[in-house]
């Protein structure tokens, strides 16, 4: 029960309080780049998911039973960043094979996250965060902790990209200054979106007790 | 010693990786027909959607597969429609290359504002506030939808009203489909006149309106040696199949509404 209820506050502080995003600023370009349009924001994002779960799935064990079995942590960011291109592209080929409607709408935003610095912070920090609790808890609930982890990074993402192309939105058609037009003032906007995100500082230890 | 485990693994894991995307490319590869790639190159690139389609890559997809003949693109034109069709080993034939005219001489000395409007910068919104701030409610706005809507940088707003820069439109048709007022439509390159009004109301409504207006007098009706000019709900139509660009209506039009288009443009 209280794994449950911890694996939960993961998944909602991963979600508000440390949204990669709006908290960490990772994943800063698509961000701005791909939340024009709602559509493509919810296509990114659902890409972003999907990408970061699996990167997920595969770099935990390979952190836990390759690197650090050997001493060889230090080699992490290459040998994730390898993988998560692989990966990347191995599920390219997979979707555009079997799943053509699936890749059609999440295929154009594939490529871009390949080299996404978002993806590899969630992987990094999984282990930073979570690879101690593999002697504590043992490997499966680190797993899973990982896991959920991910997950709740990339529903924090699309919160934040879908949020924010709402904004962009409003934006686009206020009458603001012509020395702010196109990027100034979305980068002002994305601040605000981004401060008030601190307003949730505090609100997962307050609800879970932990 | 741990600086050579260190290379074996990196190395073995790029190669490992390496391999799975090369068995994966074999064994799971989807064939595309090569000739949409080399149809897409034959286009422009603009993705203005002028065709009917997506973008470039779509309407290529849908003329490889027969769904659409090569002459669609209006961009491209004749040149691009010969390319294609050498691409799909049939006959081009003729693309009638069109252009944008916006229907209107309403510039804001022509046709008096109606009220002073202060919202959103964009014809759309404009126009959902009593037809918008125009004195006539056929008018162009002149607050720029088309403007961003053309991907050639061929429209600018002059004097309150929209303007069609000929020499840079390709006849996408993006603006026309974004004007929400439908005052901008497509005309033929040839030299035939244009009715340059969208009003459909009475004479007397347009003249209160608009000192360049079409008021359906009928003069260009009577006198055309074609009869290709009909009163479309008090609004002179040109029927182009019938048109020889004689230029009687021109010079018959008491209100200057109809204009060839070299007068204009």
């Amino acid at each position: 029960m209280e794994l449950g209820v911890k694996l939960a506050s993961i998944f909602f502080s991963m979600i508000l309080v440390n949204n990669y995003v709006l908290v960490k600023f990772l994943g800063i370009c698509p961000f701005l780049g791909v939340s024009k349009k709602l559509d493509s924001a919810v296509g990114m994002s659902c890409a972003v998911i999907f990408v970061m779960v699996l990167a997920t799935l595969v770099t935990f064990p390979i952190q836990i039973f390759l690197l650090d079995a050997n001493d060889l942590g230090y080699l992490q960011t290459i040998v994730f960043i390898l993988i998560i291109a692989v990966l990347v592209q191995l599920i390219e080929i997979i979707l555009k094979k079997y799943m053509p409607p699936l890749y059609n709408s999440l295929g154009v935003y594939l490529p871009l996250i390949t080299t996404n610095c978002c993806v590899l912070g969630v992987t990094v920090l999984n282990v930073d965060n979570y690879a101690a609790d593999v002697v504590k808890y043992g490997f499966g609930f680190a797993y899973a902790e990982s896991l959920i982890c991910a997950a709740g990074a990339g529903f924090g993402f699309m919160l934040a990209m879908v949020l924010f192309s709402g904004v962009r939105k409003r934006v686009e058609a206020a009458n603001c200054p012509e020395c702010f037009k196109g990027l100034p003032i979305t980068l002002v906007s994305a601040s605000i979106t981004s401060l008030s995100f601190m307003g949730f500082g505090g609100i997962i230890e307050n609800i879970f007790g932990v | 010693m741990s600086i050579s485990i260190a290379i074996v693994l990196v190395t073995v894991v790029g190669l490992l990786g390496a391999i799975i995307l090369v068995l994966a490319a074999k064994f799971m590869s989807v064939y595309e027909d090569p000739r949409v790639g080399e149809v897409t190159e034959c286009l422009p690139g603009a993705n203005c959607g002028g065709c009917g389609f997506a973008g470039c890559a779509d309407y290529a997809k849908a003329v490889v597969e027969g769904k659409a003949p090569v002459n669609k693109c209006a961009v491209g034109g004749a040149a691009c429609a010969a390319a294609i069709g050498k691409v799909m080993g049939v006959e081009a034939g003729s693309s009638d290359p069109v252009h944008a005219v916006v229907n209107c001489q309403g510039q804001t000395d022509v046709c008096k504002p109606k009220y002073e409007y202060q919202g959103i910068q964009s014809c759309a919104a404009a126009a959902a506030l009593f037809g918008g701030p125009k004195a006539c409610s056929f008018a162009c706005l002149g607050l720029g939808d088309c403007v961003k809507a053309c991907k050639f940088g061929a429209i600018s707003v002059v004097d309150g009203k929209a303007k069609v820069d000929v020499s840079k439109c390709v006849g996408c048709g993006a603006c026309a489909a974004a004007c929400p007022k439908h005052v901008i439509s497509m005309r033929t390159m040839a030299a035939k006149p244009v009715v340059l009004c969208s009003n459909h109301e009475r004479g007397a409504a347009v003249n209160k309106a608009c000192s360049k207006g079409c008021i359906a007098c009928g003069l260009c009706v009577k006198n055309c040696p074609e009869q290709a000019i009909t009163l479309d709900n008090f609004l002179a139509k040109i029927d182009y199949s019938k048109c020889t660009g004689c230029g009687t209506c021109v010079s018959k039009c008491p209100k200057k509404v109809i204009l060839m288009p070299a007068d204009f443009e």
